[in-house]
């Protein structure tokens, strides 16, 4: 039986409404969980992208890039493994105030972590972690004795190592039309 | 019958009239060339309702008593006719109840455009009366679907939906239209859509695939050819023909293939699949290449993936890429229309004969013709088989009809024994398995096809899903057969319950209402059959009939469907008995 993974599924897309539902839906019908999903705007004018983490063999991986692909509005989809991408969460951590003069421990744990204070209130303050998410975790663990008021990660956000030639593809299509 | 050719709105595309979003939509249908539509009206659609009526000189509405057969009937038109098949509901249940037949048009990419209306977009979201969110209902089951909350989105969003539909591999196409959307006035003006630039129909052919194919092919000892309704979507029935004539390969078919190939054509060799036939089925374990076109290795065909055809090399010609490697693994896969690769590979391959292969092919027929198809056809035991009315519909109409099945024993038995010389002559519900499909889906295949004889073939049980469509036909006097199988019995599931279950016959045994006294009040004509000597007349006076005709058959109550693939098994387990 084929291995499970991770790996990160990008989708370049019209930016129209009602598409987010149609990508969810695939995962949905097959029973496949998103570990972790993230839309934004991308390099190109006009067109989203969609960062799509799964826990899955490549085979089924591959079946779902094309079911994914098969959408009116998808451009091109992509799949690729942790090796071949850079790749970052974001998580926010709340913690209380007096922490930061109280245990001195904690200001070396933000040094050593390269973390970044957001902010300092009277009562909390924030720090920020970006990194992979055993860094993220690691931090989380190192704090959390000392009580964490809120925690918060983002969805994966990643780059592919080599080029996924969209613009090109775009051009392309232009053309034809 | 009242359908005609209605005349066609030229379309001009440079002139702007202002004019209400709901006259916007009937003059988008016009410009697309839609004269037919199945439909049913309610609140939130009445704005377009009330254009249809101004325009019913030039777009004919049949008022279904169901939206689900509005759904079928626009299916059973499109699937006859080649063209689109237009549906019309209004919001909340009207379109919920679209939603069967969507999800059937879906799995048996059936082009399809439906119109809902929808509360007006100051409402959406609060649950107002009749609210349904369409979109997100049918998002699944849709090649695409859209709601427009702006009139001015009306001409490019159809213009839209009736491209995707019929392009590539075809769909249906949803499009919810809030009812203030329906009443707001602009600017029209139409342009049909020629292209999206994010989505590609129609693969280009690989030049070298097919070369690596044309090898493969001309190389092979066994080949086999497993064809499915891709051909007929593609319009590549001659292409098929000219393909196994010049290789000598033999071609089974898909229940959703049947009829692409003429049934009495000497390189046909039945039906693959869970009802299929027994040499087709037997021999994908035994060909060295199989060859299918247009189709997507259903789990009903295949049966066991894991022991399904692997010691042959399998080329796919296929025009939509995520059926490439979905259930079985290709050696080589031909991307685009088959009308396309099919014409490039001819001039490639060899003329072969294939003598000695074709000859297991006869001789394991010969097995079923003893086993099962002589009872069938010919049965000595006193009760009547479904198989021979199938018989004697093919005689009485020359081989030569449309036969719209229902989904269960009768639909196997049709499939298997009806007998056709043209394409585009077999509709049925084969994907979604829908009970209910073939009353309104006659309806739909006798108006996208009127000079043809349309006969549905229905079971008991599915008849009763939708028999309100009888009402349809009166009012429409749409002169369709209807044959109804009657065994009490909901037949298909009672035949797993003696097979798999030990004969519980958990609520499957139906007492049924009188149907001819049920036709009758519609105003049909009907006759029921008991014997055998009363059947041959009987269906050659249903033939003859101008008008619709209702024929219920009373068949044997506990017969059973052979050849039979128990799910999950191999195709090498088929039984005949």
């Amino acid at each position: 039986m084929e291995e499970k993974k991770t790996f990160t599924i990008s989708v370049y897309s019209e930016n129209n409404v009602g598409l987010l539902n149609r990508i969810s839906g695939i995962f949905l019908k097959r029973h496949i969980n998103i570990e972790s999903l993230n839309v934004s705007s991308s390099e190109i004018d006009h067109v989203s992208r969609f960062v799509i983490v799964i826990y899955a063999t490549e085979d089924w991986t591959k079946r779902i890039v094309k079911q994914i692909e098969k959408q009116i509005e998808v451009i091109k989809a992509f799949y690729h493994t942790d090796e071949e991408t850079i790749y970052q969460e974001t998580a926010l951590f709340k913690i209380e105030s007096h922490l930061l003069f109280d245990e001195r421990q904690i200001q070396n744990i933000i040094k050593e972590s390269n973390s970044q204070i957001v902010t300092v209130s009277r009562n909390f303050f924030v720090i920020s972690k970006s990194g992979r998410r055993n860094e993220i975790e690691e931090l989380y663990d190192q704090l959390k004795p000392y009580g964490i008021m809120q925690f918060v990660r983002s969805a994966r956000i990643s780059v592919s190592k080599e080029e996924m030639q969209i613009s090109t593809m775009l051009k392309q299509f232009q053309e034809q039309e | 019958m009242e359908t005609k050719t209605l005349k066609k709105e030229v379309a001009n595309t440079d002139k702007t009239i202002r004019i209400s979003g709901a006259e916007a939509v009937i003059r988008s249908l016009l410009e697309e060339g839609v004269d037919l539509i199945y439909g049913y009206p309610g609140g939130a659609i009445m704005p377009i309702y009330d254009e249809l009526y101004k325009f019913q000189d030039k777009l004919h509405h049949v008022l279904t008593r169901h939206e689900q057969g509005a759904a079928h009937a626009a299916q059973g038109y499109a699937r006859v006719s080649g063209r689109i098949g237009v549906a019309m509901a209004t919001s909340g249940p009207g379109a919920t109840n679209l939603v069967t037949g969507i999800a059937d048009a879906q799995i048996d990419s059936t082009p399809m455009v439906c119109i809902t209306g929808q509360v007006a977009r100051h409402l959406l979201g609060s649950d107002a009366f009749q609210e349904t969110d369409i979109v997100g209902i049918s998002t699944p089951v849709t090649k695409w679907s859209y709601q427009i909350t702006n009139a001015s989105e009306i001409p490019e969003v159809i213009a839209k939906a009736f491209y995707i539909s019929k392009s590539g591999r075809p769909g249906p196409v949803l499009i919810d239209i809030t009812k203030n959307a329906q009443f707001e006035e602009f600017d029209f003006c139409y342009k049909k859509c020629n292209g999206i630039r994010s989505y590609k129909p129609v693969p280009v052919v690989n030049k070298e695939k097919l070369q690596e194919a044309a090898s493969i092919i001309n190389s092979a000892k066994k080949p086999f050819i497993v064809f499915g309704q891709g051909v007929i979507l593609g319009n590549a029935e001659e292409e098929l023909k000219t393909f196994i004539e010049k290789t000598g390969i033999p071609a089974a078919w898909t229940i959703l293939g049947l009829s692409a190939l003429p049934t009495d054509h000497p390189l046909n060799v039945g039906m693959v699949g869970m009802h299929g036939n027994y040499a087709p089925n037997l021999l994908t374990n035994e060909c060295d290449v199989l060859i299918a076109l247009g189709m997507r290795f259903d789990d009903r065909v295949t049966g066991d993936l894991n022991t399904y055809a692997k010691q042959a090399k399998v080329l796919h010609f296929e025009i939509d890429p995520a059926e490439i490697d979905k259930n079985v693994k290709t050696e080589v896969a031909i991307l685009g229309n088959v009308k396309e690769s099919l014409a490039q590979i001819i001039p490639l391959v060899n003329e072969k004969k294939h003598e000695s292969w074709h000859e297991e092919f006869k001789k394991k027929r010969d097995i079923e013709f003893e086993k099962v198809i002589k009872k069938d056809l010919y049965p000595e035991k006193e009760g009547l088989t479904m198989g021979e009315v199938l018989k004697e519909i093919n005689n009485a109409t020359g081989d030569d009809a449309i036969i719209v099945s229902d989904v269960g024993q009768h639909q196997m038995f049709a499939c298997r024994y009806a007998k056709f010389k043209r394409s585009k002559s077999n509709v049925t519900s084969g994907g979604l398995g829908t009970m209910g499909f073939a009353l309104p889906a006659s309806i739909g295949a006798k108006m996208g096809a009127p000079d043809r004889e349309v006969v549905a073939v229905i079971g008991d049980g599915g008849y009763q899903m939708t028999i309100q469509e009888l009402g349809t036909i009166f009012q429409t006097k749409v002169p369709v057969k209807i044959v109804v199988l009657n065994n009490n019995f909901l037949g298909m599931v009672r035949q797993w319950q003696q097979l798999f279950f030990d004969k519980r016959y958990a609520s499957t045994e139906l007492t049924n209402p009188d149907f001819i006294t049920i036709a009758k009040g519609y105003h049909i004509k009907a006759k029921q059959v008991k014997k055998r000597e009363e059947l041959v007349n009987a269906v050659n006076e249903m033939i003859a009939s101008k008008e619709a005709y209702f024929l219920e058959v009373c068949v044997e109550k506990e017969d059973n469907v052979f050849p039979m693939i128990p799910t999950g098994s191999s195709v090498s387990d088929i039984r005949l008995s």
